[in-house]
């Protein structure tokens, strides 16, 4: 009797620091939440500051569409040609019905690359892509006193340096959206006709079949805030970085998870809103 | 002229950096900031230049209270600092002539050409000849010394800061910037601050020099004062090495 009382205590004790240990860890992860927030919406008031000087700035943001968005060109032909091409010939390997039009192909093929690849997919590829790239671009920079470099003549650092790659990705991955889908929709024609899977009347058939215009700006709306979202979110675990190489790598880590994830979030989000 | 005055830094781990330091930098000399690794004198020279906050404690610039101004207030003076960081800190995507038109570009309302020429004259001062079009990372660790010190004088700086200038560098281009360094200081009257731990700058070209020690400030006088200190922390410093013990009065 003793005994089993006494087994019910430890195991209430135990239970109880369980969670009490749980809530802690809760509390400190949520605490840590709100001041990585904190920390970033800080850095984006003073990203959004008032420039030194426009032309600087308009020279910086030039760069780096080049450097962020024109460069990045090459990456999202080849994953849209081939996915394109993949999706085509995977439509009709489950198009076993006989009845089932064949122009299914095509329009499947158009509907999965407007409405979630040119966009979702397309910018977790640029989280990896350029992402990675800010990041341990910014990271470097910190940790080689660039930036401090910067501070001392009197420069909003923060500015200068993030300002320019957050309005060239959100002007330029739009583009890289159009890019997508074109390429996407030749892929899959590509692969449609060689595989003879399909003609390609059935599958120009296809991708003009209900076609509805809006799919257009909602995937170019998505691609808009996932930019900011990459940009941004890259840039601040670039700019946070302290101590040396190791830490510049975990930064570049951080920004590509946390923007992936970021922009699955918002794309959820998004698409019951815009839908 | 630049005043420290009961500067304290505390680190939000709790760790004392600086514990009431009181300094005078005279304007038109080298002043130099000596003390062993982590003794505080980089964090020194960062709260004066405004790069760390100060727990308490005032930096003025002329009698300006540096620290209390906000970071519009600020600007007008850091207009006026140059600053030579211990990697150099040059900017890795643009040439050597372009990190030095950088501050121009943004500061100044000057044409390109205009800009190039006194882009070179600042390389020319500090002797890099035919290397305009070089990358930092094509440069050796002298050479990117001297291109940050151009950069630096580029505005005609009233304040000059170096951290650890010769860090890195073999004895002979260690001379060579410390009299680069010492004749900038007194061709534009300028007010030099130089963080060091080598003893060679001590005695080449500190004009006045102060021992950080713990982050307290412990002795202060000129280099020539430095051989005859009775002051045994200061003296455990220099006269660390085997060359130094044999010149000890």
């Amino acid at each position: 009797m003793f005994k089993s009382i006494k087994c019910a205590t430890f195991a209430a004790i135990r239970c109880a620091g369980f969670n009490a240990l749980r809530c802690g860890y809760r509390l400190r992860l949520s605490m840590r939440f709100f001041n990585l927030f904190g920390e970033y919406v800080l850095l984006m008031r003073k990203v959004f500051s008032r420039p030194e000087k426009f032309r600087v700035y308009y020279h910086q943001t030039i760069k780096e569409m080049d450097k962020l968005g024109l460069q990045s060109v090459g990456i999202v032909v080849v994953v849209s040609l081939f996915i394109g091409a993949i999706i085509t010939i995977q439509t009709a390997y489950n198009l076993g019905n006989p009845l089932l039009p064949r122009y299914i192909i095509g329009l499947s093929t158009r509907d999965v690359m407007f409405l979630e690849f040119s966009s979702t997919i397309v910018s977790l590829i640029l989280a990896g892509k350029v992402g990675s790239n800010i990041a341990s671009e910014i990271g470097t920079m910190r940790v080689t006193e660039q930036i401090d470099a910067l501070e001392i003549m009197g420069i909003n650092s923060a500015s200068y340096l993030i300002m320019p790659k957050i309005i060239a990705t959100v002007l330029f991955n739009p583009f890289l959206t159009l890019v997508s889908m074109f390429v996407g929709i030749v892929g899959g024609w590509m692969a449609g006709v060689f595989t003879d899977v399909t003609t390609t009347q059935e599958y120009l058939w296809g991708i003009q079949f209900t076609f509805v215009p809006y799919y257009i700006t909602y995937a170019l709306i998505k691609m808009f805030v996932f930019s900011f979202i990459i940009a941004t979110v890259s840039s601040f675990f670039g700019y946070r970085v302290r101590g040396g190489s190791l830490e510049v790598g975990r930064a570049s880590t951080q920004s590509v998870v946390s923007s992936s994830v970021l922009v699955l979030m918002a794309n959820l989000v998004l698409t019951k809103l815009l839908l | 002229m630049i005043t420290v005055s009961h500067v304290y830094k505390q680190f939000e781990d709790g760790r004392v950096a600086l514990n009431d330091v009181c300094a005078t930098f005279d304007q038109g000399k080298t002043n130099l900031v000596i003390g062993q690794s982590g003794s505080g004198k980089t964090v020194l020279l960062k709260c004066i230049v405004g790069l760390h906050e100060v727990t308490s404690g005032d930096i003025l610039f002329n009698d300006v209270v540096f620290n209390r101004l906000n970071f519009r207030e600020k600007k007008s003076i850091r207009q006026k600092m140059g600053m030579l960081f211990q990697g150099s800190a040059l900017f890795d995507s643009l040439t050597v002539e372009e990190n030095v038109m950088f501050p121009l570009e943004m500061f100044t309302q000057m044409t390109r050409s205009e800009r190039r020429d006194r882009a070179n004259v600042c390389l020319n001062r500090v002797n890099i000849v035919n290397a305009n079009h070089l990358y930092p990372a094509e440069l050796s660790g002298g050479m990117q010394k001297r291109v940050a010190i151009a950069r630096a004088i580029a505005l005609q700086p009233h304040y000059l800061f170096c951290d650890e200038p010769n860090s890195g560098l073999d004895p002979r281009t260690s001379v060579v910037i410390d009299t680069l360094i010492q004749e900038i200081t007194h061709e534009f009257n300028i007010t030099t601050i130089v963080n060091t731990h080598d003893m060679n700058s001590v005695m080449g070209i500190g004009d006045k020099v102060i021992f950080i020690h713990q982050g307290n400030k412990w002795w202060e006088g000129t280099s020539a004062d430095i051989l005859h200190s009775d002051n045994e922390e200061l003296n455990q410093f220099v006269f660390s090495t085997e060359l130094t013990k044999k010149i000890r009065p």
